[in-house]
């Protein structure tokens, strides 16, 4: 099926709930609303002639002083029998940043909305192990938000202070000159 | 075994006891010395020969060719900081590996090397070596449990159900040829073995040997069946948090294992230091190679199955610890059994009782 | 073992009440030579079955994706090197790729061709190095040292065709930075011609080595339809019997001028990973040698500023060529990127050995990608090792975490 026509079967199965959509490179987006993404993405996994049922990725985006709702969780979906892609993009306001997850549709989802937690501080509701995965646990701050710095932060992750207090006690056991 | 040196009948009886034990404690340190020397010697043969296996040369850069590789590492070993962690067991763990060093050093004691030259010539030969081998077992469970490291832990615990369920599929595959020899003796059970063809009790005991040489691979802890110290699982098993000479023990203990398993496959099933009979009715070779002393046909037969230790390293990859009990009860067990009842009845039948 | 009674006998049963059994916790990493790299695996033992397995990832995180951001399309090349270390060339190709398609632009057909042809070589080294690692975890220590044999040689072929070994960033948007010689391609074809040869000999080792299946056959068996569900991509898919790949659904490059047949595995074990993988890898020779022999005469960067110029081996007419104007126009685009980047999103997959790549781009217009994002396997496939590896034993942890190929630079990014 043509991504065209698959993006106006979601609108035509969810008019309040589609925003938008936008094409680019053949490649088609749906801008959704959150509340319904759990139904929108149960739609497109169980629909028989739809059958969206790989989850390539599942990302966060910021959009921090350019649109509003601030941040957007986007799914990449594959249907594997019928090699046919959409894009589906939920908008997530800045303050209250919390989206369903869609772990019980697809089960790879649950260490990408992790990632997307970690990164950017949207919480998945009802997400079975929700922690932050590739930063420290105790780590402050969202790093990929573009209002987080390039550049380290003034004070050093206390993580990292640990590891040298650690080194410096250990100091006693070097080789005495 | 020098009885005719000494005149035994033209001492007093105390000088005689201290002349036979400064006999013996000579013996013993010849033994040991000459053991360490190619156990040194066998790593060395270990890392040429599967180096060579696998498209590489193998140690080469102290000395010529590497020879003096062992020497090398020994020393390193011995110089190294013995580091014992802060919650280990602390009497245990001094004590662990010298329990499986010495119990594998002890075995060393029944092996005859050839004709006479025999520590301890003692009738229960075969059962003093099964003995030892499991108090080296013994040595490893300590280690594990002393650590205080759940690698060591686990390397352990499989090391000790491994030993001992092996232990028993080796204890039966042997009893074919105690049956045969009808003694426990190992001097006896070479002799014993002239009569049979070839010289060998490799042909009448093949099930018997085949067994014997899984169960071999396993007691030791070789590969297939290195378990207990599978680096890719539990780093290096029991003797993970061993360090400089600690370690070393473990590691010369199990190079001796090696030497005593292959030395009870020779001594039992290919007629130990005895020339094979096949070589003498060769007409001009045979002359020839009778002539060779009997310790270096112990000693090539030995090598052999060292040979195979390695061979078989740098071949396949390591059983799962499920596979492997399954291996040692279901089918070495039974096979074993079954070769034993074998043996009996062909015995009884040979005798003419049945 | 000081706490004990987590897990409270019932109260029937009243045999010995002061015994209770409870799990082991065992750490295996970030300093673990199976773990390849720095995963840490939290397992949960009873006995030797594992009850839990918890992975933990993010030791080797260096913000990838919020450097990429900050650098223009072309800097941002030599990142992707680092994610999987083990095929940079893959991992180079798969974000090229991606870029030309949000720019818009076509590289010249002879860049295609070297570009799957040095694609390819990648693929055939990363499967080397995972079949030597995998053996090892096993047990098998000699085919460890024979693979090194063979992707010594890709090594030195790369450090020919570009100067690099490792971290190769030979690709450029719009085509390659340098031309292959002819020296090179007479290497890479005697390199073709034995390699067959080679890969027998592994698999004389290996493939119906007794012992060898039974520690691969039936372990980490994953069903075609849950290893969907799990996002799981190349060669732990195709394992489990289906058959997808990029290179043949959405062709890149010149893949879909060469002839190549994608292996499928029936059972989905780790056995079936594992004979995949040993067919990609012939299959990848193929793939070579047609490169080679339909090798297109041309250029091999289209005349775009988006290109580096190549230094070094320049002809006259070359140099001519690339002019002061042209020096000038590219210094500007080095410092600052492209300004002509078009507005959009794209998301583009590449087949690389580990599984499928992805990158998504959003741009905003201006030299950078406003958001880059990265799909890597390995994560994905990470994600997975609990359902793996959970009911068995520990020694199945380390055949699932070989057979599913994971290289924790490209999953902690």
């Amino acid at each position: 099926m043509e991504p065209q026509e698959i993006a106006e079967k979601i609108k035509e199965r969810f008019p309040d709930e589609v925003i938008d959509i936008t094409s680019f490179r053949d490649q088609v987006s749906v801008i959704a609303k959150k509340e319904r993404i759990v139904d929108i993405c149960r739609y497109l996994h169980d629909d028989p002639h739809l059958h969206f049922d790989f989850l390539v990725d599942l990302c966060g985006v910021d959009y921090l002083d350019k649109k509003v709702p601030r941040f957007e969780v986007v799914y990449n979906l594959y249907s594997i029998k019928y090699r046919h892609r959409i894009r589906l993009k939920a908008q997530v306001p800045e303050d209250n940043p919390r989206i369903d997850t869609v772990t019980s549709m697809w089960a790879g989802a649950n260490w990408h909305e992790r990632e997307c937690f970690d990164m950017y501080g949207i919480v998945f509701r009802g997400h079975p192990d929700l922690r932050r995965i590739l930063m420290p646990e105790d780590w402050e701050g969202y790093p990929l938000r573009k209002d987080y710095p390039v550049k380290g932060p003034e004070k050093e992750w206390p993580g990292f202070q640990e590891v040298l207090d650690k080194a410096k006690a250990f100091r006693e056991f070097e080789w005495k000159k | 075994m020098f009885e005719n040196i000494i005149r035994p009948e033209t001492l007093e009886p105390i000088v005689r006891s201290v002349i036979n034990i400064g006999i013996i404690l000579i013996n013993i340190a010849i033994i040991v010395g000459i053991a360490l020397f190619h156990v040194a010697y066998a790593t060395y043969f270990e890392r040429k020969t599967i180096g060579h296996m696998q498209v590489r040369l193998g140690p080469i850069e102290v000395g010529p060719h590497g020879i003096l590789q062992p020497i090398a590492d020994g020393l390193k070993l011995l110089f190294k900081e013995d580091v014992i962690p802060q919650v280990a067991d602390r009497t245990v763990f001094y004590i662990a590996p010298v329990i499986f060093f010495t119990a594998a050093m002890t075995s060393l004691a029944v092996i005859p090397f050839f004709e006479k030259f025999v520590i301890a010539d003692i009738n229960i030969g075969l059962l003093f070596l099964f003995a030892m081998s499991s108090l080296g077992a013994y040595g490893i469970v300590m280690s594990g449990w002393a650590s205080n490291s759940k690698y060591a832990f686990l390397g352990g615990l499989r090391s000790a159900a491994q030993v001992l369920s092996y232990e028993i599929a080796m204890g039966l595959s042997l009893v074919g040829v105690m049956i045969m020899a009808g003694s426990l003796n190992l001097s006896e059970i070479v002799k014993a073995q002239q009569t049979y063809p070839l010289g060998l009790y490799l042909i009448p005991q093949i099930l018997g040997f085949g067994v014997f040489l899984i169960a071999m691979f396993a007691e030791t802890g070789r590969c297939p069946f290195d378990l207990p110290e599978a680096e890719s699982e539990l780093v290096a098993g029991y003797f993970v948090e061993y360090s400089g000479f600690r370690f070393a023990l473990f590691f010369l203990g199990e190079y001796i294992g090696m030497f005593i398993m292959s030395s009870i496959a020779v001594v039992c099933f290919l007629g130990g230091w005895t020339v094979p009979q096949f070589i003498l009715g060769i007409p001009l070779i045979g002359d020839i190679l009778s002539k060779i002393p009997n310790i270096i046909w112990f000693l090539l037969k030995v090598y052999f199955f060292i040979f195979l230790y390695y061979w078989v390293r740098a071949t396949v990859p390591r059983y799962r610890y499920d596979q492997l009990m399954a291996i040692g009860w279901k089918i070495l067990i039974p096979v074993a059994l079954a070769n034993i009842v074998i043996t009996g009845l062909i015995k009884l039948w040979v005798k003419g009782m049945i | 073992m000081e706490e004990i009674s987590r897990n409270q006998p019932p109260s029937d049963i009243r045999i010995a009440p002061e015994l209770h059994t409870r799990e082991i916790t065992l750490n295996m990493g970030p300093q673990h030579p199976a773990t390849h790299g720095v995963l840490r695996l939290v397992l949960e033992l009873d006995g030797e079955t594992i009850v839990k397995c918890t992975p933990y990832v993010g030791y080797l995180h260096r913000g990838t994706e919020k450097l990429g951001e900050n650098r223009t399309y072309l800097s941002a090349l030599p990142l992707t090197d680092r994610l999987d270390y083990v095929s940079s060339m893959n991992n180079n190709i798969g974000y090229v790729v991606a870029v030309e398609r949000l720019l818009g632009i076509e590289p010249p057909e002879r860049a295609k061709f070297i570009r799957t042809m040095v694609a390819e070589m990648g693929r055939i080294s990363n499967h080397l190095l995972w079949l030597g690692t995998h053996a090892l975890d096993i047990g098998a220590i000699t085919p460890f040292l024979y693979v090194f044999r063979e992707r010594e040689r890709i090594m030195d072929l790369f450090e020919e065709l570009c100067g690099a070994r490792l971290t190769v960033s030979y690709p450029r948007i719009g085509g390659v930075r340098n031309d292959v010689s002819q020296k090179f391609l007479d290497d890479l074809y005697a390199f073709t011609e034995e390699f067959p040869g080679r890969i027998d000999e592994y698999e004389t080792l290996l493939t119906v080595n007794r012992i060898w299946l039974r520690r691969t056959k039936g372990v980490g068996v994953i069903p075609a339809e849950e290893a969907i569900n799990w996002g799981l991509t190349g060669p732990v898919l195709r394992g489990s019997g289906v058959r997808y790949d990029i290179r043949k659904f959405a062709p890149y490059d010149a893949y879909d001028k060469v002839e190549f047949e994608i292996p499928i595995g029936y059972n989905g074990d780790v056995y079936d990973r594992y004979m995949v993988r040993i067919i990609e890898m012939g299959q990848a020779n193929r793939i070579i040698r047609q490169c080679i022999e339909k090798l297109p005469k041309g250029p091999i960067t289209i005349d775009s500023p988006f290109t580096l110029p190549p230094k070094g081996s320049l002809s006259r007419r070359d140099k001519e060529r690339f002019n002061k104007d042209y020096y000038s126009r590219h210094f500007v685009l080095a410092k600052s990127g492209p300004k002509e980047a078009p507005q959009g999103e794209i998301y583009v997959a590449t087949e690389v050995p580990k599984g499928e790549l992805g990158f998504y781009f959003i741009s905003d217009g201006t030299g950078r990608p406003y958001r880059m994002r990265i799909r890597a396997p390995s994560f994905v496939h990470a994600s997975a090792l609990p359902r793996l590896c959970e009911g068995g034993l520990v020694a199945d942890v380390i055949s699932n975490i070989g057979s599913i190929d994971i290289v924790l630079g490209e999953c902690d990014r």
